[in-house]
């Protein structure tokens, strides 16, 4: 079955279109999701600024990979259940969204990111752990976490808007392709 | 008091007729918005999380919060310099929305207790984990700081 059935699939179960006609059952998983922004890239933007040295230099890193990640955890198990709600509400659309294909590859990216630093950088931490400012692949990996879940937020907000929907046509080759646009069916 | 000319004022401004007029400014200014949103968050919600006895718990609370507090106003100025647009392109819907005045009342109230009791009672900085009077603190901000958020994400569903 390609993805394409499958989430064509989703669209037809009753929840799917139960939570995608709801009068407020949406709006407050989307709300949920946006609110649990505050607690996951707030609490991953604080240890990014002190990886980069950037704040709270007097604070060892190690204390804050261990009482100020487990939240970042937290948030992100709420992140990706409401997430995966909002998809499942509107599923089609949202797999033909360019900016939930980007939103997907730079999430990809933020995780290999965090495999980086947990496997390459963190375990030597000791050498490192009350330097106000770390080593520079320290300050790399917390800079590129920022950049990256920066970017995720800018290509998440962004699914909302349908300049580049498939039943949008005509629409340039190259975005029909990254979009995976099916040009009979897509309203042309 | 008649407050329709002044918000139709800012609804005539020429930065909210160029958002109006624009296919992605709204977006991408609303997109800078989000970040700062959870900027915002991670400072208030590091030395919120202390003062209920959580987090960051074996640092002082004062270390934390004069750690917090440059990027909390950086955050805000960031809210305000994205928000202050995003207002003026849709005042006059703003005027007649109730999740609108729940965000600006609690937005002053926040501003007002984080730089007055809050600031005071962190720079007290209580030690042991989280004595009562810091609890309480700490739920007030995040109360306050929750109806800001509430009342931002209500405007564009009414």
């Amino acid at each position: 079955m390609s993805f394409l059935a499958f989430f064509e699939q989703l669209a037809e179960t009753s929840w799917s279109v139960e939570l995608h006609e709801s009068q407020y059952a949406y709006s407050i998983v989307e709300s949920i999701h946006v609110w649990t922004l505050c607690l996951f890239f707030g609490t991953v933007a604080m240890v990014d600024l002190r990886l980069l040295g950037w704040t709270m230099r007097g604070v060892p890193v190690s204390e804050f990979a261990r009482r100020v990640l487990p939240w970042t955890v937290l948030a992100f198990v709420i992140m990706v259940i409401s997430g995966t709600l909002l998809v499942y509400a509107i599923p089609v659309r949202t797999y033909q969204s360019i900016f939930f294909r980007g939103k997907m590859l730079l999430l990809v990216l933020a995780g290999l990111n965090v495999w980086f630093f947990h496997s390459r950088v963190y375990p030597k931490v000791a050498a490192w752990d009350l330097d106000g400012v770390p080593p520079r692949a320290v300050k790399v990996a917390g800079a590129f976490s920022l950049v990256l879940w920066s970017c995720i937020i800018f290509s998440g907000r962004m699914i909302a808007y349908n300049w580049f929907d498939c039943d949008r046509q005509p629409q340039p080759a190259i975005i029909n392709f990254l979009a995976g646009c099916v040009p009979t069916d897509s309203g042309r | 008091m008649d407050l329709l000319p002044f918000f139709q004022w800012c609804y005539e401004t020429p930065i909210g007729e160029a958002i109006r007029n624009s296919n992605w400014m709204f977006a991408l200014i609303e997109a800078c918005h989000l970040v700062g949103l959870g900027l915002t968050g991670g400072a208030v919600l590091i030395v919120d999380l202390r003062l209920l006895g959580a987090g960051l718990r074996k640092q002082p609370v004062a270390l934390l919060s004069a750690g917090a507090e440059p990027w909390l106003v950086g955050s805000v100025t960031l809210m305000f310099v994205s928000g202050i647009p995003l207002f003026l392109s849709e005042a006059i819907k703003c005027l007649y929305s109730f999740p609108f005045w729940v965000k600006m009342i609690s937005l002053l109230l926040a501003l007002v207790f984080t730089f007055t009791i809050r600031r005071r009672v962190t720079q007290a900085g209580p030690t042991s984990d989280g004595p009562l009077p810091a609890r309480i603190t700490a739920l007030i901000s995040i109360a306050l700081w929750f109806g800001v958020a509430w009342g931002g994400r209500w405007i564009g569903y009414s």
